[in-house]
């Protein structure tokens, strides 16, 4: 509805005004405003219920069944990477990353898709034949083959190991740097988004009640100055007392 | 992956196989691990064969040794004797003939009808008001019980054996495979939805791949339904088939035919079901199961 959006430069593409969604009495987003530029990397964070997957289902058109008012924009070409892989289990990996892609050079796109997330040679694997962060690169390059305008993220790593979570940190990273989507990236951990993010959004009371631009040079350090200011400032917003780092 | 387990069980001797599926109970062997698996084991090759393998040999040893008169079970040998006759007359393949194609036929159908009835009632709600009431209805109802009025309505010629064949035949067909079709994950709903799916795409990949676990399990259940009736229809009321000429060699005290036909129903019921079993496995080669 607003793909031409994206086309502007300085227009942003995703465009959330006074969004209010409710579950019964409870309301979970209270006139929330969001912005989002073109191939800009968004995280939002936010404490559990706070309204998070509310919002990115809002955004994903998710949310037919929801009650609330509000306006809001987005590209036509967008892709969902949920927590779980999501890979339909009777369809091989090449044909789970190009489903419902009707172009006449799918194939390719998804072969090389696959090989942009390391998984060239498993076209024919069946999804349970694949490691959880195998599936999850899988759902990377179906998202990622639709070259979307926007890129949303539901807690994608959340089921992964700290290891294989910091891989697919420098995958996203090198896959966004390449595909230029805007992203917002649900998250709860606060280093990932501030690793990954070019703007941390924090989601409480159904608004957003911090937006920080992150400032810390690329590659970015755990150790660096400016990264341990903004970590506390985000966990301060997130209503969590830090105290200073011991020296070991 | 069926491959590479396959060879593995191939070159296992048996009884360590059996213990590894857990026939031996755990306190018969003490392990060293003290835990134990919860999946099964590796399958015994040939398994399946082990236990009516058994029952001939105390078939064969209770003629033999005269525990068993002939005039209730005659030998085995004496039985495989009759059926060469009978193959020799032509008698055994024209009614084994027969009963086939009565059983193909109501199977066909059947399975048609109950996949259509199964599809309508499951992708709408239209269709589910209309169609799953008179279905559930009709399940309840034993097909036995149905005959006498399929006798009024059809006669008593193949028709009626059919019909009565493929009402008993759509029953698991449409259950399973209706179920199947509403259980699908609403998560791959969200996911055809964000993928901008179209009605029929959606259908063909995700619903229909999805329902097909249920499709054939309710084919196998189709299978021993179409069976069962075929058995029933054709002692009822016929002139020809395996059920027929079991119902004859009663009347004439002819144990050993009876036999005959029996073992004739078993093997066609195995063989269909393991036809159904090969399509299965070549169809859902994307599940992993206990059974694996
Ligand atoms: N379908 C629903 N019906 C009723 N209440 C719901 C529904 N979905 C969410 N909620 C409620 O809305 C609130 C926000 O849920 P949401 O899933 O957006 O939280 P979240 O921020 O994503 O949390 P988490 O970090 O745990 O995933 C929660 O209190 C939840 O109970
Ligand atoms: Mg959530």
């Amino acid at each position: 509805m607003a793909s031409h959006l994206g086309g502007l430069s300085g227009a942003p593409v995703v465009r959330v005004e006074s969004l209010v969604r409710s579950f019964g009495p409870r309301t979970i987003l209270d006139g929330l405003s969001l912005d989002i530029e073109k191939g800009e990397f968004v995280a939002l964070l936010g404490r559990s219920g706070s309204g998070k997957s509310t919002l990115l289902r809002a955004l994903a058109d998710l949310d037919d069944k929801v009650s609330g008012s509000g306006r809001i924009e987005t590209p036509d070409k967008k892709s969902v990477v949920f927590q779980d892989a999501r890979l339909l289990p009777w369809k091989r990996v090449l044909e789970n990353v190009v489903l419902g892609l009707d172009l006449p050079d799918a194939a390719e796109r998804g072969q090389v898709a696959l090989e942009e997330v390391g998984l060239s040679g498993r076209e024919t694997a069946w999804p349970v034949e694949l490691s959880g962060g195998e599936q999850q690169r899988v759902a990377l390059a179906r998202s990622l083959v639709r070259d979307p305008d926007l890129l949303l993220a539901d807690e994608p790593f959340g089921a992964l190991d700290a290891l294989t979570r910091l891989r697919m940190h420098d995958l996203l990273r090198q896959l966004c740097a390449r595909h230029q989507p805007a992203v917002l990236l649900v998250t709860h951990d606060v280093d990932e988004a501030v690793t990954l993010a070019d703007r941390v959004l924090v989601l409480d009371n159904g608004a957003i009640a911090a937006d920080i631009v992150i400032d810390v040079p690329r590659p970015r350090d755990h150790g660096h100055r400016r990264f341990g200011e903004i970590r506390s400032e985000l966990l301060r917003h997130l209503g969590v007392e830090t105290k200073p780092v011991l020296p070991v | 992956m069926n491959a590479i387990s396959h060879t593995a069980a191939v070159a296992l001797p048996i009884p360590y196989a059996s213990d590894e599926r857990g026939l031996v109970p755990p306190a018969a062997k003490p392990r060293k691990t003290g835990r134990r698996r919860l999946a099964l084991g590796r399958a015994i090759p040939l398994g399946a064969l082990i236990g009516p393998a058994l029952l001939l040999v105390i078939w064969s040893l209770g003629s033999v040794a005269g525990l068993i008169d002939p005039r209730t079970l005659p030998a085995p040998w004496s039985v495989v004797g009759t059926a060469i006759d009978l193959i020799a007359e032509g008698k055994l393949q024209d009614h084994l003939m027969t009963s086939a194609w009565r059983a193909a036929q109501g199977l066909v159908f059947g399975i048609l009808i109950g996949t259509v009835l199964a599809l309508i009632s499951g992708l709408s709600r239209v269709g589910e008001a209309i169609i799953d009431g008179p279905v559930q209805i009709k399940r309840a109802i034993p097909t036995l019980a149905l005959i006498p009025l399929l006798m009024l309505w059809f006669g008593i010629g193949e028709g009626m054996k059919v019909t009565a064949i493929a009402l008993a035949v759509l029953i698991p067909i449409y259950i399973q495979t209706h179920s199947s079709l509403r259980s699908i994950d609403s998560r791959y709903v969200e996911l055809a939805q964000t993928l901008r799916m179209g009605y029929g795409e959606f259908i063909r990949e995700v619903i229909l791949p999805g329902a097909l676990p249920g499709f054939f399990l309710g084919l196998r259940l189709a299978v021993t339904y179409a069976w069962l009736s075929l058995v029933v229809v054709e002692q009822v009321n016929a002139t020809s088939g395996i059920g027929y000429m079991i119902d004859l060699a009663r009347n004439y005290g002819q144990t050993d035919i009876v036999i005959v036909g029996l073992v004739v129903y078993a093997l066609l019921g195995l063989g269909c079901d393991g036809i159904v079993r090969f399509f299965q496995e070549r169809s859902l080669s994307w599940r992993r199961t206990l059974a694996d």
